[in-house]
C-alpha cells in the first residue's frame, strides 16, 4: 500500500488527519518523510499545517522506533509506587535512557504518562502487552516474549 | 463432556496481572481433560489487588478466587470441576467488605456481565433509563438531569443540567454529544474500566443525552493509551446498531442517534474540552478562548454537549430511578455517588464507587487498608496532576466539591494516590512543573515558560541555593501562572506545587520555625 492508500480512506471524515497518521504509523511503524506531502496533498491543506499537527502529539514519531517499545509509566502513581528506581534499574538492564533506540533497533524505550494501570503500580507496555506491578524481569520476560513472536 | 463456565476480566488491569495467560493456559488444561470450558470474560469489579480475579456460579451467587495466574491453571479446574476448595478461594464475590460496602448505581453490572452482549446488559437493569426517557418530551430529561444535581465528572464539577439547556435550547442544523474519555490524570481509571466493563451504560447515557438536546451525532474521544476499550467499544457500538439502540430510529421511538470513537494521539492537554475538539477536528490540540462556550459553538462550531465518562454513565440510573432517588446520595451541592478510584502505594488499590461525604481516611485507611509497604502514609495527591497534596492530619475531610475547594483541593476525576513516608515532596514540585513543560499546549507564556523556570526554582531551592529568596520567586511563580493562563492547565499547576510547600516545608529545607510562624 502507498502513503496516499493508507491516507486517503480517512479524508472527509471527523478528524481524519490524525485518524489517518495513525494508520500509516500502525503499517510503518513511524511517519516516513513524504507523509507530511501526501497527507497535505489529501486534506487540502499546507505542509506546514501538517506538520504543526504531526509534532503537536506524542504520538507521532518521524523516526523509525525499534522493533519492540518499551513504555514506562513515569506518572504519580507509579512514581508512589517505586517507578523513579523501577525505570532507572530498567534503563540499567537494557543500557539505554528513556527515548532512546537501541544501535540495533531492537529496542526503544519511552516514557508514558499514565496507563490507568495506577492500582498496580508501577506499570509499563512492551509492545502492545500491558504489565502491571512491572519490575526488571517481568519486562525482560515481555521483551523475549515480543521478539519471539515478531520473529514468528 | 462435562460442561463449566467461569468468569475473566478482560479489563486492563487483569490483563496486565496475567488474566490472558491465564485464560490460555485454562484452555489448553481444559482440552487435556476433555473440559467443555467456557470462559466468558467480563470487566473487573475494581478490585485490583486480587487480579485476575475468577468467578464461577455457585449456589446464585459468584465465588471468586483471586489473585491467579497461569501456574494455577490445573489446581483451579481440579477445584472448580470438584468441591470448589481451593487456597486462592477468596469466597463470594459480593460479600467481600471491599465491594459490599459500595454504592454502585454507574458500576452496578461492571464485572458480572459480559461487556459486548446487549441481552446481558438489559437482564441487568440495563436500557431501563432509555426506555423511559424515550417517552419523555426533550425539556423533561433536561429537568431531570437538572433536579438531580449531578456535577459533571471530569474535574470542575459544573452542573451538569446547566449545559444539557444550554445545548437544548440553542437553534442550529446540526448538535453534537463529545465525550472526554482522555482520562489523563494519573491516578484515574475509572473510564477505562467502564468502557472496557459495562459500555452500553455509556452508550445509553449519550443517547438519553442525544435526546434530551437534540444532538443525533455522538464521538467518544478516546485516548490511545486505552488500547483494549477502543476494541470494546467498537464491539458494543456494532451490537447496539444491529439490535436498533443506534441508527435511524432508536428502539422504533423515531430518534434518531449514532456514535464513532476517535482515537486521540498522546496529549494530556487533549483532555481541556477546547483542545479535545480542536483535536477531534483533526487539527493541533491548542486551547481555544472562552467565549464562546463549547455548548454554543463547540465541533465544527455547532452547539456541542462535552462531557466525562462517567458524568454521561451517571445519567441512566437518574432517569431509570427518578432523580430525588440520585439527589439522596451524597451530600451538600454534591450529589450521587462518585468512583473514587485508590492508587499508588496502597494495599488495596481499585475502584470504589460511593456516595460523596465520604472521607479521605476512609478511602485510604480503611478501604485501601494503608500502604503495601507496610510504611506509614505521608501524603495523598486527589484530583490527578493538578491536584493537591494533603498531609494525613487533613485526613478527616470529606469528600465534597465545596469542602475540598475550602482546603485549596479538588475532588477532580476522582483519583487518590496515596504517598508512604519515603516521598520527598520536593520532588513532586518539581515533577508538577516538569509535566507542565511536557505537556502545555504552548499557546500562553506564562504556562510555557513559567513551567520551565518552575523546574529550575524548584532545583535551586532542593540544593539550598539562596533558599529564602527562591521561595519566594516560587510563589510569584506560581501567582504568575495563576493569573495569566488560558486553562487550568497553567492555571493550576500551581496547586500540587504549593501544597506541597504548604503542608510538607520541611522538604523544602524550610524549618519548622517558619512553619509556625505561617
Ligand atoms: C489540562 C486539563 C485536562 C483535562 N483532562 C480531562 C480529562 O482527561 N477528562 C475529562 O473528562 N475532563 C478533563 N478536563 C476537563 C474538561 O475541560 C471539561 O471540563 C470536561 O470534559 C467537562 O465534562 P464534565 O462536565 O462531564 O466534567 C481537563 C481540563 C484541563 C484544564
Ligand atoms: S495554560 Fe498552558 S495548556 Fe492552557 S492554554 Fe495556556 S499554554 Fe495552553
Ligand atoms: S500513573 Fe502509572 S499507570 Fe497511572
Amino acid at each position: 500500500m502507498t502513503l496516499a492508500n493508507l491516507i486517503e480512506p480517512y479524508v472527509g471524515r471527523t478528524g481524519g488527519l490524525i485518524s489517518a497518521l495513525h494508520e500509516v504509523q500502525r503499517v510503518h511503524g513511524f511517519l516516513p518523510e513524504d507523509t507530511e506531502a501526501e497527507a497535505a496533498r489529501a486534506f487540502n491543506l499546507t505542509r506546514a499545517e501538517v506538520k504543526g499537527v504531526i509534532s503537536f502529539y506524542h504520538d507521532f514519531k518521524r523516526e523509525p522506533q525499534g522493533k519492540t517499545v518499551v513504555r514506562l509509566c513515569a506518572a504519580e502513581a507509579c512514581q508512589a509506587a517505586g517507578g523513579r528506581d523501577f525505570i532507572a534499574a530498567v534503563e540499567k538492564k537494557f543500557a539505554l535512557k528513556m527515548g532512546e533506540t537501541s544501535a540495533s533497533k531492537d529496542l526503544t524505550l519511552e516514557a508514558v504518562y499514565c496507563l490507568g494501570l495506577c492500582s498496580c503500580a508501577p506499570a509499563a507496555m512492551v509492545g502492545d502487552r500491558l504489565v502491571g506491578m512491572a519490575d526488571t524481569g517481568k519486562i525482560e520476560k515481555a521483551v523475549e516474549r515480543a521478539k519471539k513472536e515478531s520473529a514468528s | 463432556m462435562t460442561a463449566l463456565t467461569i468468569y475473566l476480566p478482560l479489563d486492563s488491569a487483569a490483563v496486565a496481572m496475567g488474566a490472558d495467560d491465564l485464560a490460555d493456559a485454562l484452555q489448553v488444561e481444559a482440552d487435556k481433560r476433555k473440559l467443555d470450558l467456557n470462559i466468558v470474560r467480563t470487566g473487573s469489579r475494581g478490585m485490583h489487588w486480587l487480579e485476575p480475579l475468577l468467578e464461577v456460579e455457585k449456589g446464585g451467587e459468584r465465588v471468586g478466587y483471586g489473585p491467579v495466574n497461569d501456574d494455577d491453571a490445573a489446581s483451579l479446574l481440579d477445584a472448580l470441576t470438584g468441591d470448589g476448595g481451593h487456597a486462592k478461594c477468596v469466597g463470594p464475590v459480593q460479600e467481600i467488605p471491599f465491594f459490599k460496602n459500595q454504592t454502585r448505581l454507574i458500576f452496578a453490572r461492571c464485572g458480572v456481565v459480559d461487556p459486548v452482549s446487549v441481552s446481558d446488559y438489559e437482564a441487568y437493569g440495563g436500557n431501563a433509563g432509555l426506555g423511559k426517557a424515550l417517552k419523555m418530551d426533550a425539556d423533561a430529561i433536561c429537568a431531570a438531569v437538572m433536579e438531580s444535581g449531578l456535577r459533571g465528572r471530569g474535574g470542575a464539577g459544573f452542573p451538569a443540567g446547566i449545559k444539557w439547556k444550554t445545548v437544548s435550547e440553542a437553534q442550529a442544523d446540526q448538535k453534537y454529544i463529545v465525550v472526554n474519555a482522555d482520562e489523563g490524570d494519573s491516578g484515574t481509571f475509572a473510564d477505562r474500566m467502564i468502557m472496557e466493563g459495562d459500555p452500553f451504560t455509556l452508550i445509553e447515557g449519550m443517547t438519553i443525552a442525544g435526546i434530551a438536546v437534540g444532538a443525533t451525532q455522538g464521538y467518544i474521544y478516546l485516548r490511545s493509551e486505552y488500547p483494549i476499550a477502543a476494541r470494546v467499544l467498537n464491539e458494543a457500538i456494532a451490537n447496539a446498531r444491529k439490535e436498533g439502540l443506534l441508527g435511524d430510529n432508536i428502539r422504533g421511538a423515531g430518534k434518531a442517534f449514532d456514535i464513532e470513537v476517535f482515537m486521540g494521539a498522546g496529549a494530556y492537554i487533549c483532555g481541556e474540552e477546547t483542545s479535545l475538539l480542536n483535536s477531534l477536528e483533526g487539527k493541533r490540540g491548542e486551547v481555544r478562548s472562552k467565549p464562546p462556550l463549547p455548548a454554543l459553538e463547540g465541533l465544527f462550531g455547532k452547539p456541542t454537549l462535552v462531557h466525562n465518562v462517567i458524568s454521561l454513565c451517571s445519567v441512566p440510573a437518574i432517569l431509570d430511578k427518578g432523580a430525588a432517588f440520585y439527589r439522596d446520595y451524597g451530600m451538600g451541592k454534591s450529589t450521587g455517588t462518585m468512583p473514587f478510584q485508590i492508587a499508588g502505594n496502597v494495599k488495596q488499590g481499585g475502584l470504589y464507587e460511593t456516595a460523596f461525604g465520604v472521607t479521605l481516611r476512609e478511602l485510604v485507611e480503611k478501604v485501601g487498608g494503608g500502604t503495601f509497604t507496610g510504611k506509614p502514609i505521608r501524603a495523598v495527591q486527589i484530583g490527578g496532576p493538578l491536584g493537591a497534596y494533603l498531609p494525613p492530619r487533613l485526613f478527616d475531610l470529606e469528600m465534597d466539591y465545596e469542602a475540598m475547594a475550602a482546603n485549596g483541593a479538588g475532588v477532580g476525576h476522582g483519583g487518590v494516590v496515596v504517598y508512604d513516608d519515603s516521598v520527598d515532596l520536593s520532588d513532586q514540585a518539581r515533577y508538577a512543573f516538569e509535566f507542565c513543560v511536557e505537556e502545555s499546549c504552548g499557546k500562553c507564556t506564562p504556562c510555557r515558560v513559567g513551567s520551565v523556570r518552575g523546574v529550575e526554582t524548584v532545583d535551586r531551592i532542593k540544593a539550598g541555593v539562596d533558599r529564602d529568596k527562591n521561595l519566594t520567586v516560587l510563589n510569584d511563580l506560581c501567582e504568575l501562572m495563576v493569573d495569566g493562563s488560558l486553562c487550568a492547565m497553567g492555571g493550576m499547576t500551581p496547586i500540587p506545587v504549593l501544597s506541597a510547600v504548604k503542608y510538607f516545608p520541611e522538604d523544602f529545607g524550610i524549618k519548622p520555625a517558619k512553619q509556625a510562624a505561617e
